[in-house]
């Protein structure tokens, strides 16, 4: 079956009952196309349409399972009235669309649909089946990095998008910097206790940009269950130069945030104070691959969980880089880790480009020193600047 | 001559180089007989964990020698000890006649991309020159790498000889039996909760033509084989339509083992470490230099593998939903 084929809703059956006869819309329909309100249930009915639609199969099993249909037709062949009131006790407003469910009624749905999701609300429920279908028959593209682009359009990103725009309230400039076609290195500083400022970053790209960002996470990440698996499949791979290289010679946009795990636990005192840049690693992939540096400062993941101490020796015991104590986190259990609604700026600064070093430019290391402090430098001065345009930390 | 045709992918080499009429005379060497017919074949009783393997090169003026006698189940090798023996020793022995032997002019090894390992800091894709980061201590990885390390020892004593080693992800098609044919043929699939390995997997037709590619063509050097684009295991069992269990990670060596002894499945601990993390090999230079185009992509070969299997509980379930959903609707 074809990928991303949107089947439109009910197209493949007749309205009427599902008895098999030709007959005219039940009661129940009519009664419904006046003003029709009938949303739960529908998803249910829908998935088992758009499945029926798709199938070759079903032809030769039909006849296999008559009980339940005919079952199903002898009650609303009695009077869709009889059978609905009876099921109506339970749920009173609902009668459409349980009569809907009974009869199968899908020209009734496929108004009921019309009129809660507007006008193109059925080939957004349509697509999202699809969506659905894709994922259960494992019909969907991973690339060799295990970068997932339908679950991360479809589900990873919208997941994030209320996040960034409503609690955050990320504020973006510069997206102008960020090149249309061809690969860029996006280099960012982190910060955070948790590394939520490249999830969003993740997702200003891909929405202002519409091209995916790839990042680049420590080994702790892949080791770790679930997180591992999902950063595979949202675009992640590991930090090291091959991937990195590979990615960029790919034309992809990648991003990467060299501070790492000094940056991402450092104490709330050192908010904004930028931790050395690893070993520029990231500066020698960009000089290999000649692809410009676009640095990016982000003002406000510092603020999310304020990081005032360390349990060392834990964090030892797991082996994890650190074991964070916020003003919530252990004392309010899972309550603690929902982060601060702080006031968020992201700004992508002027590209840096690395095209006209000479060659064997990546394996001098004084010239790669120099380009990561520069790095560094501009991405210092700007979060400066751009804390002082913010007002308040939450506003 | 050939080694371990007394398995299956051994044989359909054997018979597949027999084939060829620019081959003269091919000779399939193994310790037991060979179950599947060997064509043109002409089979030697002859272990090559014995010195008398020398011998047989001698006597028969062998030219090419093409090992594919690396065992990857210790099951049908009679253990894990025996299976080390036959991997390392024997390649030991028959790389120690070979070298004795002025008249072998060229060496093609049939080894595996577990030389890499699988582990959390692997890179994303592995080219020829990268070292492994993780590597099990036991099972086929292990012996895959001594093998690979007896080879170049080899081809740096024998300068003369062309040394063609052949590292190929997991076979797979309908005629294959391997561990990892095995794992998908399982009723209920068992994965390490919350990992999700990519895999590549090389039909069984393009392996033996690669083997045979290798054969008749000089390319010395060490290539990575598999065919093109990636499944995520989650993607391959849904897929073949079958239900997963998803077991934490501490239970995943009892449940090999409870696998094991129920005679469904051999498993290894590098092989659940591949399930866990996965590995993803950069097949540029098997088009660039090696010169092979496989025929199938891995999600072709899976495809194939898949219709072999017939349908997985899964896929009979929702079918009969659909179908009953269908009645339902008239």
């Amino acid at each position: 079956m074809a990928d991303a084929e949107v089947i439109p809703i009910g197209s493949g059956g007749r309205p009427g009952r599902g008895s098999g006869r030709r007959t005219t819309p039940s009661a129940a329909a009519r009664a419904l196309a006046g003003p029709g309100n009938g949303k739960p249930k529908k998803p249910k009915v829908k998935t088992a349409d758009s499945k029926a639609s798709g199938t070759s199969g079903t032809d030769e099993t039909v006849t296999q399972l008559p009980s339940d249909a005919v079952s199903g037709a002898r009650v609303t062949e009695d009077g869709s009235t009889r059978s609905s009131s009876t099921r109506t006790e339970s749920r009173g407003p609902d009668l459409g669309a349980l009569a809907g469910l009974a009869g199968l009624d899908f020209a009734a749905l496929e108004k009921a649909a019309r009129d809660l999701f507007g006008a193109d609300g059925e080939r957004r429920i349509a697509e999202w089946f699809a969506f659905l279908r894709r994922r259960l028959t494992g019909e969907y593209e991973v690339d060799e990095f295990g970068f997932d682009s339908d679950l991360t359009d479809q589900i990873l990103l919208p997941l994030l998008r209320p996040l960034a725009e409503k609690w955050f309230r990320v504020e973006v400039r510069g997206v102008e910097n960020i090149p249309e076609t061809g690969s860029a290195l996006i280099v960012a500083n982190h910060s955070g206790t948790m590394p939520l400022d490249g999830l969003i970053t993740q997702l200003i790209v891909a929405d202002h940009t519409n091209r995916p960002l790839r990042t680049l996470a420590a080994d702790l990440v892949f080791r770790t269950p679930f997180v591992g698996e999902w950063s595979r499949k949202g675009g992640a791979t590991l930090a090291n130069n091959d991937d990195a290289e590979r990615l960029l010679r790919q034309g992809n946009l990648v991003g990467v945030w060299p501070e790492g795990f000094k940056g991402l636990g450092k104490p709330f005192s050192e908010r904004y104070k930028l931790q050395r840049f690893g070993r520029g690693g990231f500066v020698s992939a960009a000089m290999r691959t000649g692809v410009p540096i676009v640095p990016c400062s982000i003002v406000g993941a510092e603020e999310i969980y304020p990081l005032v101490g360390n349990l060392s020796s834990l964090a030892r015991l797991m082996g994890v880089p650190y074991v964070p104590v916020t003003p919530f986190f252990p004392l309010l259990g899972p309550l603690g880790l929902i982060p601060l609604p702080s006031k968020w700026l992201i700004e992508f600064g002027e590209p840096i480009r690395t095209d006209e070093f000479p060659d064997g430019a990546a394996d001098d290391p004084m010239l790669v020193f120099n380009v990561t402090d520069q790095v560094r430098e501009t991405i210092q001065q700007t979060l400066y600047t751009l804390l002082v345009q913010r007002r308040s930390v939450f506003f | 001559m050939v080694t371990g045709v007394s398995r299956d992918a051994g044989a359909r080499c054997a018979r597949r180089l027999a084939d060829d009429p620019s081959i003269g005379t091919v000779l399939g060497i193994d310790v037991v007989p060979p179950r599947a017919e060997l064509g043109r074949v002409r089979f030697v009783r002859a272990d090559i964990r014995n010195p008398v393997i020398a011998k047989v090169i001698a006597a028969e003026g062998v030219d090419t020698v093409v090992h594919t006698g690396v065992v990857a189940t210790p099951g049908s090798a009679g253990g894990r000890s025996s299976m080390k023996e036959i991997n390392v020793i024997g390649t030991m022995q028959l790389l120690a006649a070979c070298q004795k032997a002025p008249g072998v002019a060229k060496l093609v090894v049939k080894s595996s991309t577990t030389v890499y390992g699988a582990g959390p800091r692997d890179p994303a894709m592995f080219t020829e020159e990268m070292a492994p980061r993780a590597i099990a201590q036991t099972g086929l990885s292990k012996d895959a790498v001594e093998v690979e390390g007896y080879v170049r020892g080899f081809a740096r004593r024998r300068p003369d000889v062309c040394v063609t080693t052949l590292r190929m992800a997991n076979w797979i098609g309908p005629k294959t039996d391997s561990p990892m044919t095995r794992y998908f043929g399982l009723p209920v699939v068992p994965t390490v909760f919350g990992y999700d390995a990519r895999l590549q997997f090389l039909h069984e037709d393009d392996g033996i033509e690669a083997i045979h590619h290798a054969t008749v063509n000089e390319i010395p050097g060490t290539f990575n084989l598999a065919g093109d684009g990636v499944l995520a295991l989650s993607q391959a069992i849904r897929r073949l339509g079958r239900p997963v269990v998803r077991l934490p990670s501490f239970t995943a060596s009892s449940t090999a083992a409870a696998v094991r002894r129920a005679r469904l499945a051999d498993f290894s601990p590098d092989q659940i470490t591949f399930l866990t993390y996965g590995r993803v090999v950069d097949t540029t230079r098997m088009r660039s230099d090696f010169g092979f185009e496989p025929q199938f992509t891995t999600a072709e070969a899976f495809e194939e593998f898949r219709q072999s299997l017939g349908p997985g509980a899964a896929t009979q379930v929702t079918s009969l939903l659909t179908s009953g959903l269908g009645a339902f609707r008239g």
